[in-house]
């Protein structure tokens, strides 16, 4: 149990943050395109795809957070403190980004101001997002005693840039399947340039890697492992390919999302493999951080039975508001 | 100032704030669950129109705590490392079962509930209503669990100082635990009581919606009958359940510095405690009074704040006042409950203008006498975090002192902010006040759009 535990946790947190970066991914991404919306009321109809929906998915971060502190509470630790910086400027940009959801709609004087929050507040998400997960891949985030700014480097940077390219190329997709029209077509011309640039970014931080030291992604290179574990890159570019390609088909409108989502989980899956078994390389692998088989236990119990059950409510409430939205109705 | 006494300064601040609106959410949504079912029951439009006027300052209060609740939940890694290290297998499966039983439930069926009016049938959206009630009284069980057992650690073994759980049971309902949810959730009740109370007398003063304030009040007297009277018994059962676990702490509250044996203990009512003298000064007491109420008994004694070193004390001051503070308000609420009773039994209730006024001074009192009650419960448990076991001091992040001060900067600035707007919003739609319901827009194809419910009103809210 106390091996095998701490493997299960992996994947269970692997899951959340996975669901996390997909779906709060695209709703992020709705911010960082909000200055191609061509009046407020565009903006408020790209809001509006995802206003009865993104407090749930910002919940995936919840418990990505608490089930850390619950089975690796060292490694929650060590990385919550050496990323304080980045994760204080984080979680602000998560308080303006959300607060904007309700505010917007209630203000009239002020709603400019709100639409600004909603932009800066997605995209101050996605950057700092993207740093703490390149500070974590350098083995920036397992020495406390490094000083405020350890995180910060050329690579936490770049990560932190193709963050946004990512979640903007989520929401761009997500609003070609729930949106028609003006709207739609813009999220169409921006879908293709943006899959180019995550291409290039993807390509930028992988050809980077094996320069780092902090013996994350040392798998990939060991032993002639690459040639096994190759699929995974290769069937990301055959899925950035046809994802390229879907862009522009008429009548497959969620078609680039669903392909944008397996392209991101492929990525994802690419960068678990380099990881594994570290939570805050080079220092702290998931056996060293484990709480013990009394409170991972426990806790398992409670996602065993409960993880399906939400699933499930969420399914549902993505299926009432399914279909496209529709602009005039409502308020202006 | 060093790192540790900033962190305090910033968990105090952030949490304070983040509770306010939990506080209110927990009792509006219940009150949203009892509109809409009585709008079910009856069909009459005014509780539509109340169920849709108290939705949206819902929505609003609701948004302020889950983006503050965000902050909170990475707040015990980022400030308080040390304790996360320690007790995080204790307290990290506490608020894991919150987001699983409670936080998706709420923010699921949230959406539903604002957004579902006319693309759910009217049951379904009963249920959701129902549902995010339950999510956030789930959300109230386990952290109050988590923060007792801070309090008074139970079902636990402590192994190379590391905390591990050993009896999950024990460790959920630890002593405290029942009083704290008693009280606590009684007091988000009552809290949101007394702001509808509030807004229902200031729309029979003003003449407008009067017959909705009226009914709002009528309603919000009732409760306030029943809750009061039970929060101070609960309130006297938690205090005497604190004296049994962290005697010190009672101390504190009640500015107590000598037990005397033979003698019976008097009740403080004022005084300054003066902490280096170690004695109180402008002392008001009733004899024997605190024998009473603490032991129940004529000449029973407890223990005094000498009894132990000034290393192992609370700061009194605050934790005295925040103490009187509560209890003060908890008196004014009962009183003013119990006049308004009588004045509704003869008939004067629409023109009490006086118990009117009343009510609307008490709108904001609930919340005063909560962060008062909680100021009492965590100060007078230092110097510990899991007390008489880790001492706050060994619980810090090992952060610097400039990077706390620059977050506690930013996180001031950044909720001035919030809340500033929020507030104003708030007020906004409160002065607007209840109007009468228009059915959601429909599509052609029989769609319709996912627009806030009575969307129109959204629009017009700073024309006034
Ligand atoms: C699950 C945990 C938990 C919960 C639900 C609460 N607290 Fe707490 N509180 C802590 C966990 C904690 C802590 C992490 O254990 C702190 C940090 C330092 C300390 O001594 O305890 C603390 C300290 C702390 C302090 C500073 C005490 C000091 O350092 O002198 C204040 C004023 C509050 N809290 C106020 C509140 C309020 C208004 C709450 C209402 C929601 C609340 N706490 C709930
Ligand atoms: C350290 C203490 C606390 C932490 C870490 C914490 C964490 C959180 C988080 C992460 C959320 C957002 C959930 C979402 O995404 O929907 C939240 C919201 C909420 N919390 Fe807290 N919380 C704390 C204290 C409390 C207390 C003491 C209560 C009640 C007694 C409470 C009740 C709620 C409720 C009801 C919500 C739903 C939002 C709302 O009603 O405003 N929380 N909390
Ligand atoms: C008038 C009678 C009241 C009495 C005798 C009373 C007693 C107490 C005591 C002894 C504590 C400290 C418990 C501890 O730290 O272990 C406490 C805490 C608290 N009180 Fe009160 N209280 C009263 C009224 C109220 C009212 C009217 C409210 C709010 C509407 C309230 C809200 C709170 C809260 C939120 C806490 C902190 C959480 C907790 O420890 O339960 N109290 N109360």
């Amino acid at each position: 149990m106390e091996t095998v535990l701490p493997v299960i946790w992996f994947g269970i947190i692997g899951f959340a943050v996975l669901m996390y970066v997909l779906l709060d991914g695209f709703v992020l991404g709705l911010g960082i395109l909000a200055p191609f919306a061509e009046d407020e009321a565009q903006l408020d109809l790209m809001m509006n795809t995802a206003a009865p929906i993104w407090d749930g998915n910002e919940t995936w971060l919840v418990l990505g957070g608490a089930s850390l502190l619950a089975a690796f509470p060292a490694a929650y630790a060590l990385l919550l403190s050496s990323l304080y910086l980045p994760v204080l400027l984080m979680l602000i940009a998560l308080v303006f980004r959300g607060v904007a959801f309700e505010f917007r709609f209630k203000a009239r004087r002020s709603k400019r101001l709100w639409g600004a929050a909603f932009l800066l507040g997605s995209l101050g998400a996605a950057f700092w997002q993207g740093v703490i997960l390149g500070a974590l891949v350098e083995g920036r985030a397992a020495d406390p005693g490094a000083g405020a700014a350890a995180w910060f480097s050329p690579f936490s940077m770049l990560t932190g840039a193709a963050l946004i390219a990512g979640y903007a190329l989520l929401g761009s997709t997500w609003l070609v399947m729930k949106t028609e029209g003006d709207l739609q077509r813009m999220a169409r011309m921006l879908a293709r340039p943006l899959v180019a640039l995550v291409v290039v970014f993807m390509g930028l931080v992988s050809a980077w890697l094996p320069f780092l030291d902090s013996r994350v992604m040392a798998r990939w290179f060991e032993q002639g492992n690459f040639w096994w574990l190759s699929p995974v890159p290769a069937l990301a570019l055959l899925n950035a390919a046809w994802l390229w390609r879907s862009a522009f088909a008429q009548g497959r409108d969620a078609r680039p999302f669903v392909l944008t989502l397996s392209f991101f989980g492929l990525g994802f899956a690419g960068l678990v493999i380099g990881l594994w078994p570290y939570l805050a390389p080079p220092r702290l692998t998931l056996w060293e951080a484990a709480s013990g088989a009394g409170s991972q236990g426990f806790l398992l119990v409670g996602v065993a039975v409960l993880l399906p059950v939400i699933l499930g409510y969420t399914a549902w409430s993505y299926h009432v508001f399914r279909g496209k939205v529709r602009a005039g109705q409502g308020y202006h | 100032m060093d790192a540790l006494l900033l962190s305090r300064i910033q968990f105090a601040f952030v949490i304070s704030f983040h509770i306010l609106f939990p506080a209110f959410t927990v009792g509006l949504s219940s009150w949203l669950g009892f509109l809409e079912w009585r709008w079910l029951r009856t069909r009459q439009p005014a509780w539509r129109d109340l169920y849709f006027f108290w939705l949206k300052i819902f929505a609003v209060s609701f948004g302020m705590g889950v983006v503050s609740g965000i902050v909170m939940s990475f707040q015990l890694g980022t400030n308080w490392a040390g304790l996360s290290a320690r007790a995080g297998g204790i307290l990290g499966p506490l608020l894991g079962y919150e987001v699983l039983t409670a936080f998706f439930l709420e923010a699921s069926f949230l959406g539903v509930m604002l957004f579902g009016w006319g693309r759910v049938p009217e049951r379904i959206h009963f249920l959701s209503t129902v549902l995010v009630a339950l999510g956030t009284l789930f959300s109230t069980f386990w952290i109050l669990s988590a923060n007792s057992w801070l309090h008074t650690p139970a079902g636990f073994r402590l192994e190379e100082g590391i905390f591990r759980p050993v009896d999950w049971w024990a460790l959920v309902f630890n002593p405290s635990f029942p009083y704290r949810l008693a009280h606590m959730s009684l007091a988000a009740f009552i809290t949101t009581c007394f702001v509808i109370g509030g807004i229902g007398a200031w729309y029979l003063r003003r003449g407008r919606h009067g017959e909705q304030g009226l009914r709002m009040l009528r309603l919000a007297i009732a409760f306030a009958c029943i809750a009061v009277p039970v929060q101070v018994v609960v309130g006297d059962l938690h205090g005497l359940n604190t004296l049994t676990h962290q005697p010190i702490k009672v101390a504190a509250m009640e500015g107590h510095w000598q037990a005397e044996p033979g003698r019976g203990q008097p009740l403080v009512l004022f005084a300054w405690p003066d902490e280096a003298a170690e004695r109180n000064r402008m002392e008001l007491a009733v004899p024997r009074a605190g024998s009473l109420v603490l032991t129940h008994s004529w000449d029973g004694q407890t223990p005094g704040l000498k009894s132990v070193g000034t290393d192992e004390r609370p700061p009194v001051v605050p934790v005295f006042f925040a103490f009187r503070v509560m209890v003060g308000i908890g008196v004014l609420m009962l009183l003013l409950a119990l006049a308004s009773l009588w004045a509704w039994r003869r008939g004067r209730l629409a023109d009490a203008r006086g118990l009117q006024r009343a009510w609307m001074l008490m709108l904001p009192s609930g919340f005063v006498a909560m962060l008062a009650g909680w100021h009492v419960t965590e100060l007078g448990r230092q110097p510990y975090v899991i007390y008489g076991w880790l001492r706050t001091a060994d619980a810090v992040s090992p952060v610097g002192a400039a990077s706390v001060a620059l977050s506690l900067g930013i996180y001031a600035v950044a909720y001035a902010i919030v809340f500033g707007f929020g507030l104003t919003y708030l007020v906004k739609m409160v002065r607007r006040g209840p109007v009468p319901f228009e059915p959601p827009p429909h599509t052609e194809g029989g769609e319709h759009t996912p627009a806030r419910p009575l969307s129109a009103a959204d629009a017009t809210l700073e024309d006034r």
